[in-house]
């Protein structure tokens, strides 16, 4: 057997659980993962190799084939690219002579676009070998970067500056405060116990912050008195959603108040395990993360018998996603904990049920616990009284796209959206998506909505459009992302996120025609109530919005009201003029106009 | 097992009273009393998939898929109404052109369940572009041919090799758009399985993709399946 194949699979035991770490610790060592890798792990996993080669072919950052030393992912959220990253991407390209996508052929370098990476107040970004993240870039950048890889310069040699990640807190209210010193809140929620912890979390009306919206203490309260040997919780921190990027500074910078959260959950719930699924675009936080959890440790703050309670004993291990959104949705994620492809499950049962490994698990946001850490601290009723009465508490909105100032801003619920636009310094604005892709986009007439679940609900991405923006090309972005994210388990998303994609790009192309729109819209319909899960059933939320509140950006697309064909009987002819070598007046169709 | 117990308990579909017993799901309770909600992906003899969503009902108003969702007491049920009809054809088209189905020359017409319920939905044409994916068929097997341009990812084959062949020579591949079925082994082909002829793997795919070698068109066409019958006809008078 390979040693290193054999070292990676000592230090997960074996476990076929953890084949997606595997994969991942296997692929930073050697760039890929060859197929001989992939039987010799299903020998030693107890898979079959197919089942293996599913989960590789499952992940984006997985590699079945050489990709090269360096692999440069530019990151395509449309904020990324309203910041020039295409013909950044385009420079870097010819600058290092390879096609995008394309491997070189001296193997070196290949070069392509990644999902959103969570960077948007300091992009254009980029994505090194998953593992290191460049921010700001702009031509200079690109233009040293060739020249670093052309000489092939490890990446961690290059300039220091280029890999700063700045956390941009513009307005801090409970949760970015200065941070809680570590243990105070779980110190607080032990010397509660954990019925009258629950009891608190319910009275805070605290909601999940992943965009659901699903009450916390509920939750909670269904996988406590779930049967099971076992109870696990989980924080999904695989924060996906274009656009958003408050979970990478709170595991920044408040991990501490995320750990003693999910502590505190134990607590009440009665679990011995915690996961942490970090997103694999955020692998560079790991090491930090693992610090702060040593730390913990040594502080007993977690391990056994935490604060000399006997008898409670909890530890986190955190897991690495490897880019795919639709693991963001909590029964994928938990599939994914499990070392398989991310496909959501059939619910009932709900994780709270039957989750991690069959176990009553709770999977909450980053953000939610760190909200559950100031309720153990300030008490439930002082959260309810902040923001509105069915939203109680704060939201921490990542800001980005036109404005002056991108970054974090936390505001109570039942802020108006106009009254964020003016703090970021956001001027003649036309749009905001708000929660991302998934979320609404509002126009101007709507600026006065305030953000609450009973009315702009969030996952907290805020991407600001001003009126020189083409909003159907932001929503051709978008259509493209859910295309490239779609699990491909059931028919309406997966088959339905790539017609929504291709059509638009038919309308990009000066082929659009009335009948376009009429096909657009009814598979809107169609992916909302027919599809598996909230990716699908969400996917065509930004077509649906602009297409009712910035009609002109498509009707100037269309060119008959009638049907017009996708394909161009021209262009199909020139696999025929290339074969014959021929390109004259006769080998072309007249264009009628 | 235990005898089952007398269905006790009913709900209303598409205004029919449906009597189930505990556990069933809605499409269970509806095939055994003889009611035809269109599906693909889900056979009796093994548990509901869910990803065809052609038996998406709405239950109390809320679509979801008759295969996952439990029956239970008094649940309104509506299933063959002109909108959720017209949703399924549109499903069907999705199908018919994310693959490549040539109906005339295939040698599943008149036996093929996706034939049959396009027909049975009314479906005329493929509404969408087609996509005309590459898929090269795997004909290394002696006994067997796989002929990818029409597999829906149902995935019967890879519970059945699975749970009941005790093989598992079939499994899920690739994301998206891109999901298809690989073949294990090493050299990724179908002659290098122990599949045979007789696995129930072999004889549980709704469409032409898992097809025995050597017999071509011994029913003629006219003759087939669902050329007397149409499917719901089937499932109205047959189910046990």
């Amino acid at each position: 057997m390979n040693p290193l194949v054999q070292a990676v699979l000592a230090r997960y035991g074996a476990d076929p659980h953890s084949l997606v770490q595997i994969f991942r610790e296997l692929q930073q060592l050697q760039g890929w993962l060859p197929r001989d890798n992939l039987c010799q792990l299903a020998a030693a996993l107890g898979l079959t190799l197919a089942q293996v080669e599913g989960v590789a072919g499952f992940y984006r950052f997985f590699h079945t084939h050489p990709v090269g030393a360096y692999r440069l992912l530019f990151s395509d959220n449309i904020t990324d690219r309203m910041l020039g990253s295409e013909a950044l991407m385009k420079d870097l390209c010819r600058r290092l002579g390879v096609a995008p996508g394309q491997l070189g052929d001296d193997g070196l370098v290949s070069v392509d676009k990644t999902s959103c990476t969570g960077l948007c107040d300091q992009g254009p970004a980029l994505l090194i070998n998953y593992r290191w993240v460049v921010t700001r870039l702009d031509a200079e950048r690109v233009a040293r970067l060739a020249e670093l890889i052309r000489a092939r310069v490890p990446v961690a040699q290059w300039p220091a500056q280029w890999f700063e990640v700045q956390d941009s807190v513009r307005r801090a209210d409970v949760l970015l405060a200065a941070p809680a010193t570590p243990g105070v809140a779980l110190a607080a929620a032990l010397a509660r116990g954990p019925t009258a912890m629950l009891a608190d979390i319910k009275r805070s009306r605290l909601r999940g912050r992943g965009g659901a919206g699903f009450a916390t203490g509920l939750k909670w309260e269904l996988c406590r008195q779930a049967p099971g040997v076992e109870h696990v919780v989980v924080c999904n921190a695989d924060e996906g959603e274009p656009g958003t990027f408050k979970d990478r500074v709170l595991l920044s910078r408040h991990a501490d108040a995320v750990l003693e959260g999910m502590t505190i959950a134990a607590q009440v719930i009665g679990a011995r395990r915690g996961l942490l699924y970090l997103r694999g675009e955020y692998r560079y936080l790991l090491e930090s993360l693992l610090a702060v959890l040593q730390r913990r440790r040594d502080d007993h703050l977690l391990g056994e018998s935490i604060l000399g309670h006997a008898g409670f004993d909890f530890d986190i291990a955190i897991h690495v996603g490897a880019g795919a959104y639709v693991c963001g949705e909590e029964s994928a994620l938990i599939e994914s904990l499990e070392g398989k492809r991310g496909t959501p499950r059939i619910r009932p049962p709900f994780p709270v049920q039957q989750g991690y490994l069959g176990n009553p698990t709770i999977v909450n946001n980053v953000e939610t616990f760190c909200a559950v850490g100031a309720i153990a601290f300030y008490g439930g009723a002082w959260w309810a009284a902040i923001g509105t009465t069915e939203s109680t508490g704060t939201k921490i909105h990542s800001v980005s796209g036109d404005c002056e100032r991108p970054g974090l801003y936390e505001y109570p619920y039942g802020t108006r959206i106009d009254a964020i636009l003016q703090d970021c310094g956001a001027r003649d604005t036309q749009a905001v998506q708000v929660g991302g892709p998934s979320g609404m986009c509002l126009s101007d007439s709507e600026f006065d909505r305030r953000i609450a679940f009973e009315d702009v609900p969030t996952a907290g991405a805020f991407m600001v459009f001003d009126s020189s923006r083409d909003m159907f090309e932001v929503a051709r972005s978008f259509a493209h992302f859910f295309a490239h994210e779609s699990c491909g388990f059931c028919t309406p998303c997966r088959v339905g996120t790539e017609l929504v994609a291709r059509r638009l790009d038919k309308l990009a192309a000066g082929h659009g025609s009335g009948d376009d729109l009429v096909v657009l819209i009814e598979l809107d319909r169609l992916l909302h109530s027919a599809s598996h899960c909230g990716l699908g059933a969400s996917a065509c939320n930004p077509l649906r919005d602009t297409i009712l509140k910035f009609r002109p950006a498509y009707q100037q697309r269309i060119k008959s009201t009638h049907f017009e064909p996708a394909f161009d009987l021209d262009a199909e002819l020139s696999i025929a003029r290339r074969m014959t070598g021929r390109d004259d007046a006769d080998a072309h169709f007249e264009n009628e106009s | 097992m235990t005898d089952k117990v007398a269905p006790v308990q009913s709900f209303l579909l598409d205004g029919k009273k449906v009597l189930f017993q505990a556990d069933e799901t809605i499409l269970q309770a509806a095939t055994r009393a003889h009611y035809y909600i269109p599906h693909l992906c889900w056979h009796p003899d093994f548990p509901a998939h869910g990803s065809c969503r052609l038996c998406s009902v709405k239950v109390n108003g809320q679509t979801a898929a008759a295969c996952t969702v439990r029956a239970a007491p008094n649940q309104v049920i509506e299933s063959d109404t002109e909108e959720l009809n017209g949703q399924r054809k549109r499903l069907l088209q999705m199908l018919f052109i994310e693959g490549n189905h040539f109906c005339p020359s295939c040698e599943k017409s008149g036996n093929c369940l996706l034939q049959a319920t396009a027909y049975q939905m009314g479906m005329l044409g493929p509404h969408f572009e087609e996509f005309y994916p590459d898929r090269p068929v795997d004909a290394s097997h002696p006994d067997i041919l796989l002929d990818f341009n029409r597999c829906i990812l149902c995935e019967l084959c890879v519970k059945a090799s699975r749970d009941v062949d005790g093989k598992n020579v079939f499994s899920i591949g690739g994301r998206g758009i891109a999901s298809h079925l690989l073949i294990n082994s090493e050299s990724g082909k179908l002659a290098d399985t122990v599949m045979a002829l007789d696995d129930r793997a072999a004889h549980i795919c709704p469409v032409g993709v898992i097809l025995p070698k050597r017999r071509g068109f011994a029913i003629p066409i006219g003759q087939r399946r669902f050329d007397d019958k149409s499917v719901a006809q089937q499932a109205q008078g047959e189910a046990s």
